[in-house]
């Protein structure tokens, strides 16, 4: 059965090391870390990804105190891709506008601050904030957008770990071909690096990174990685369906060309490469593709030392004898940006349509030989013979795996 | 504690609670809601910080006298000064 055709029309995001496609791709191409170090709670220094948006261009002081970061993240990257999109947003029906944002998780960081408050008055919960729970339900960051732009169409999150950016960004291109939008905002956010206790379970874990220099903290498929940097950022697109794009001659930056979500059940934590592998296989084979077809790979790779190694293990098998891909990786610029991660690494990647340039993986000082997948892309940009589909990774704990693949839109 | 400084200690939680309004003409006289762009849940964390930063407890059937600074002033600074009394 023929689909209806999804496309990108705008974008907005802020990550570490930008805080508009322009800045970010630059800094991509140009290997400018957004990694730094910042004071957690009970755990000193450790690098962080941290964004320097204005939360005062779309928000009132008043409500960025009521709400939370992932509300503020939020708002700010859908004000930009609504301006970047070109939609004429009074004539918008308000309730055929769906958001649709993935999360890792949230109410974390609204949590512990709330305890930490009230142990200062020996932990009486009459000092325990009103605000708390309008802050740390689920949907909070899709509401927050809601209400600042007065959408009244659903608008909600997506809890999938480490996979939701692309889980937002799938769930709209379903809700608009079951037309119950017309215009979607969707992608995630992710506002983990103000709570503790991500950083401490990754400590615990053994997977968070520490580096000398933080820039250089994050590495995935190096010899010497040691983990997680942890980071906030948020990346939210417009979808619509083609027909409504066409009409109103928006830009296109690609097609939502096919996807799959997926499970291991197999370990909490642990990854599965062979569920993995056939997570890519089914969205290559939902968008009519064959892996050769696919131009770009941009992993999901955390730089912890089992992740990585089975990423890549899932890739080698299902792009054995692919000569022209090219594979690269995000997070060694901006850390793992969790509920976010999936649609900034598409952002980061998008751009090479026009310019056909890959942004490569830094911090590659000693590629670990059981990463050493043909087509890595390492520490220099490269030019690509052909960028017509982009294939981008996201997986998460509970051994949740999603595969999003745009392609160049062609009418 | 004079009525003036207790009205001056409302006004610097005001100025947190409530971070876009210009507090520099104040009517003491006049109800703060008809000034200010405060809400129910405003007027709930101005109770909290009044506890938080001063000790000082104001029950749900005392919220009407939280209305203007005048009435402010009139209900907290006794409270403020038997505070300090027993201090």
């Amino acid at each position: 059965m023929k689909q209806t055709r999804i496309v990108i029309t705008g974008l907005g995001l802020t990550a570490p090391n930008g805080n508009t496609l322009a800045e970010y791709r630059q800094n991509l191409l140009a290997g400018v870390s957004g990694v730094e170090l910042i004071e957690v709670r009970y755990m000193g220094a450790q690098p962080a990804g941290v964004c320097h948006f204005d939360p005062l261009k779309y928000q009132k002081k008043k409500e960025v105190r009521i709400g939370t970061r992932a509300g503020g993240i939020s708002i700010y990257c859908t004000r930009e891709a609504l301006a970047d999109s070109g939609v004429n947003w009074e004539t918008v029906d308000k309730t055929r506008v769906g958001i649709y944002l993935g999360v890792t998780e949230h109410g974390n960081v609204e949590t512990e601050n709330e305890i930490y408050s009230i142990s200062l008055f020996k932990y009486d919960t009459r000092f325990w904030t009103h605000h708390h729970n309008p802050r740390t339900v689920a949907n909070n960051p899709a509401g927050e957008v809601s209400l600042n732009l007065g959408v009244t169409g659903p608008a909600y999150t997506v809890g999938a770990a480490c996979a939701a950016g692309n889980l937002g960004l799938i769930h709209a291109a379903q809700m608009l071909r079951l037309r119950e939008v017309d215009l979607a905002f969707a992608g995630g956010v992710s506002e983990s690096i103000h709570t503790f206790g991500i950083f401490a379970g990754f400590k615990s874990q053994g997977a968070l990174a520490s580096h000398p220099d933080p820039t250089k903290a994050s590495r995935p498929f190096d010899k010497a990685r040691n983990g997680i940097v942890v980071s906030e950022g948020g990346c939210i697109y417009t979808l619509e369906r083609l027909d409504d794009a066409q009409a109103r001659d928006a830009k296109i930056y690609g097609e939502v060309a096919g996807y799959c979500v997926n499970s291991d059940a197999t370990d909490y934590v642990l990854p599965n490469a062979t569920r993995q592998a056939e997570c890519i296989r089914r969205s290559i084979a939902h968008a009519g593709l064959a892996p050769a077809d696919i131009d770009i790979i941009n992993t999901h790779a955390t730089a912890t030392p089992q992740g990585d190694i089975q990423e890549c293990l899932a890739i080698s098998e299902v792009f054995a004898g692919c000569t022209e891909v090219n594979i690269n990786n995000t997070k060694s610029f901006i850390g793992h940006a969790m509920g976010a991660a999936g649609a900034l690494e598409l952002a980061g990647n998008l751009p090479a349509f026009d310019d056909l340039l890959v942004h490569p993986t830094i911090n590659v000082d000693d590629l670990d030989p059981q990463c050493d997948v043909p087509g890595l892309v390492l520490n220099e940009p490269k030019k690509a013979k052909r960028v017509d589909a982009i294939l981008n990774n996201s997986f998460g704990m509970l051994g949740i795996n999603s595969t999003l693949i745009i392609i160049r839109y062609r009418p | 504690m004079t009525k003036d400084e207790c009205k001056k200690l409302v006004v610097d939680i005001i100025a947190d609670i409530a971070p876009d309004e210009d507090l520099g003409n104040l009517k003491p006289d006049v109800r703060l809601r008809d000034q200010l762009q405060l809400d129910s849940m405003d007027f709930l964390d101005i109770v909290m910080e009044l506890r938080k930063r001063h000790g000082i407890e104001v029950p749900e059937a005392d919220y009407m006298q939280l209305a203007s600074l005048d009435s402010c002033a009139e209900y907290l600074t006794p409270k403020f000064n038997a505070l300090a009394a027993n201090a």
